[in-house]
């Protein structure tokens, strides 16, 4: 009897899961404080998911490759202070930073990408390497101190409202799932990507370069991070080269939330979007309700364990 | 003279939410004896050796194991009662030597120390009563497949076993190979031990196995002695109607006109291969046979470009080609049916569709979007043609039977207009009704003109369906047999290196 029940559990955690969290989640912290059910809280959460929601939308193409990206906190840092600087030192229009940042973050995605392929080194290692790499260049270049007199029209990215109520960020985070969706769900390039991460061996011997797509999915994430980067330094106002240590924590824990499972093959980006609002309405819950910081990087491992738990337990299940 | 019972079920049923695998199965085995179990795909047969094993519960029913009733086995317990189950994948360190394999998790100590000496001495002990010369210190992975399953069942027998559940056994060995694997199994079985066989092939169970139970659809139909029935009964009793033949007809002649070369190897070598050269015809089925490890399968991953080769050139209708990937061999018009269909054949967690239409998906998209109604069109045509049985095509491939996942992959690589087809062993693991419509298939192929090459291990396959037979044996060609001569006894003794 006991059996069939935690079947049922993981079934319904399947279909409804994550919605289900999702409204446990707001109902608990409207009524825990006075301060979250506010409109202009919801906007600091809505600005606060779109950065993790951007870089998940490439994590969910790394995961799919059975692969893991850990230096998206690194690069987000980096790209960040760059941008920064090209700004404020010099005086780059705003088109120009961008295409600079998307250059070299694909860079930074087509190292760990080679390395993993074509080195077989595992993704896990790679990316940690290239955490700490990315995280000196960082440091190289800031020297360590935030960099400050960003312009309006850059500060706007982070900090500005279309239409006086959408904060600009979302905006490029919906776009940037809409993007995820077309591209995974619809184009060839998706079903490639889907099939290199259900079974490698079976795509090479279909004709696919399979090599080829697990690095685009690494310059993908690597990307996504770059222009979160750019984002969350407008909105800090500053260029930061300490932020972004729990960055990769909470693309991971978004994405696998969203029902992509590690082993790769498997997930829907557009449920991913839903698990980073899981994410952004956590960490600002628990700030409005006081909790202290440390408390705060614990439940998060733990939500984090939870829901690689559940996902395994559901392949399990299904084996 | 009644045996004493070793295992009895009774009315032993399975569901999952509502859906009803294994209805209401009896059955009995005897002490030392070796009792097949078989059905097509999805009878029931693997859910039933679970519950025997313990691996699941059943939904109702009971199980006595030497006249212990059990309603609820768990591994443990079955373990404890003597029930072992060898898998068809071997659950063997290939790093460890064949004796430190037979000992994991039970070594024999002298105080913090193993006692190399005594483990070295039981295993030779155990070899030497199932009458196989193995070397213990070899370490399994220079041993070959046919070595590590009798090495899993020496560790069985190790553990005091009473009833062995052998799946499918003999499906990755040689014919010599299994040769000696029914000595084994004909000693264990004069020292009392019961086995459960499972197999597809019939031929081998008439050969070895004292009785039979016919599963279907999850429901027994009937247990009988091998003696007195014969293989068109089972069969029958298998799928329920008359199997016409097994076999489609040939024509008197070998009907392809054999004069339009379409493939052509030279002196292809790599590590595996030494100098393999061929011809393959327009319209020919041509066979390789050989043992396993003599170069079948190397020869067919080094002409679609999977493993790379040192020397040797290959021609496709007269021009000289590199093949050095399968996308080039593609290009080139070549498609492989991989012998491993789970490693290499599908995507088991995707939909069918996505499996099908893989290889030309690209041709399917317009700029980078899939076109969904192209993609329908070329899903129905397939689906329609190969008669695969499914629910919706958005259902993912690991919930069909071994059949009609096998049909996926040949659907996969009909859509993409490929005219030279590689099927390595099309038929493993597959029922018999699936079996035929694979047969009658590579016979269409042919008809409309496309070449094939069949691998298999198979001797009815190889000789029933090939014009040509090329045999291999350690990474050579030794013969090239014309349908009309070929003969079992011909083949072997050219695929034994005579």
């Amino acid at each position: 009897m006991k059996k069939e029940k935690s079947f049922r559990f993981i079934e319904f955690y399947e279909k409804f899961g994550i919605i289900f969290i999702l409204v446990i989640e707001f109902i608990i912290f409207s009524l825990a404080s006075a301060n979250f059910l506010t409109i202009d809280n919801l906007f600091l959460v809505g600005r606060q998911v779109s950065f993790t929601g951007i870089a998940a939308v490439g994590m969910t193409m790394v995961l799919l490759m059975g692969e893991i990206d850990i230096s998206v906190g690194s690069i987000l840092a980096f790209t960040g202070c760059l941008s920064a600087e090209l700004v404020v030192k010099y005086n780059m229009p705003l088109v120009i930073v961008f295409v600079i940042i998307i250059g070299v973050s694909a860079v930074f995605g087509l190292v760990s990408g080679t390395l993993t392929t074509v080195f077989k080194i595992p993704s896990l290692i790679c990316t940690l390497a290239m955490q700490i790499i990315i995280k000196g260049f960082t440091y190289l270049m800031t020297g360590g101190s935030s960099i400050s007199g960003l312009t309006d029209s850059y500060k706007f990215l982070g900090q500005g409202f279309i239409l006086g109520i959408i904060p600009f960020p979302l905006i490029i985070m919906v776009i940037a799932f809409i993007c995820g969706y077309i591209v995974l769900n619809k184009t060839y390039i998706g079903r490639r990507i889907y099939a290199v991460g259900g079974n490698k061996e079976a795509a090479r011997l279909s004709g696919i370069k399979t090599n080829k797509y697990v690095i685009s999915t690494f310059v993908m994430s690597a990307v996504t991070a770059g222009i979160a980067g750019i984002l969350m330094m407008a909105r800090l106002g500053t260029g930061q080269p300490s932020i972004g240590s729990d960055f990769a924590m909470d693309v991971l824990t978004a994405t696998v939330l969203g029902g992509v499972i590690l082993q790769g093959g498997k997930g829907f980006v557009m449920n991913v979007m839903i698990g980073s609002f899981i994410i952004g309405i956590l960490s600002n819950g628990l700030v409005m309700c006081g909790v202290l910081e440390y408390w705060q990087w614990i439940i998060k491992g733990v939500v984090f364990l939870f829901a690689v738990a559940m996902s395994n337990l559901s392949l399990l299940r299904k084996n | 003279m009644d045996k004493e019972s070793m295992l009895r079920i009774e009315n032993l049923t399975k569901s999952y939410s509502g859906t009803v695998v294994l209805n209401s199965v009896s059955m009995e085995i005897k002490k030392g004896e070796i009792h097949a179990l078989i059905g097509e795909n999805g009878a029931g047969k693997s859910t039933l050796c679970k519950m025997i094993a313990g691996a699941i519960e059943p939904t109702k029913g009971t199980i006595v194991i030497r006249g212990n009733a059990y309603e609820r086995l768990t591994p443990k317990k079955a373990k404890e009662e003597g029930v072992t189950m060898v898998y068809q994948e071997f659950n063997l360190i290939s790093e460890m030597t064949v004796y430190e394999n037979l000992f994991v998790g039970k070594e024999v100590r002298k105080g913090v120390f193993t006692d190399k000496k005594k483990m070295m001495e039981m295993s030779r002990n155990i070899f030497r009563e199932m009458g196989v010369d193995i070397d213990c210190t070899e370490r399994i992975k220079d041993i070959s497949v046919a070595y590590c399953q009798l090495v899993e069942i020496a560790k069985a027998l190790l553990e005091d076993s009473r009833l062995l559940i052998l799946d499918e056994p003999t499906a990755p060995l040689t014919t010599k190979e299994i040769e000696i694997l029914f000595r084994v199994l004909g000693k264990l079985k004069d020292r009392g031990i019961s086995m459960i066989y499972i197999s597809h092939r019939l031929e081998e169970i008439f050969q070895i196995c004292d009785r039979i139970t016919v599963l279907r659809d999850g429901s027994f139909i009937e247990s009988l002695d091998t003696e007195g029935t014969t293989k068109e009964e089972l069969i029958r009793l298998m799928i329920g109607r008359e199997l016409s033949q097994e076999f489609p007809k040939r024509h008197k002649e070998a009907d392809y006109d054999g004069t339009e070369t379409v493939l052509k190897v030279e002196g292809l070598t790599n590590s595996k291969l030494k100098n393999v050269s061929f011809e393959l015809k327009r319209g020919e089925i041509l066979g390789i046979a050989g043992l396993v490890g003599a170069g079948r399968t190397e020869t067919a991953r080094a002409v679609f470009g999977a493993d790379s080769i040192t020397e040797g050139e290959i021609y496709i209708r007269g021009k000289r080609v590199r093949v050095k990937s399968p996308l080039q061999a593609i290009r080139q018009g070549i498609g492989l049916i991989p012998e491993d269909r789970k490693r290499q054949g599908v995507m088991l967690l995707q939909p069918i569709s996505d499996n099908i239409s893989l290889v030309v998906i690209k041709e399917l998209s317009k700029r980078l979007l899939v076109n969904n109604k192209k993609e329908k069109e070329l899903l129905d045509k397939e689906i329609n043609m190969l008669n695969i049985k499914l629910a919706s095509v958005k259902q993912p491939v690991e919930s069909l039977s071994g059949g009609n996942q096998q049909k996926v992959v040949l659907a996969k690589w009909l859509a993409t207009k490929c005219d030279i087809l590689i099927f390595d062993e099309p038929t493993r693991g597959i029922d018999v009704g699936a079996k035929k419509e694979i047969y009658d298939f590579l016979f269409q192929l042919k008809k409309e003109g496309k070449s094939v090459i069949l691998i298999s291990s198979e001797m009815s396959e190889i000789l029933n369906l090939s014009d040509r037979i090329l045999v291999m044996y350690e990474g050579r060609m030794t013969g090239e047999i014309g349908y009309k001569e070929a003969t079992q006894e011909l083949v072997l003794r050219k695929a034994s290196g005579m």
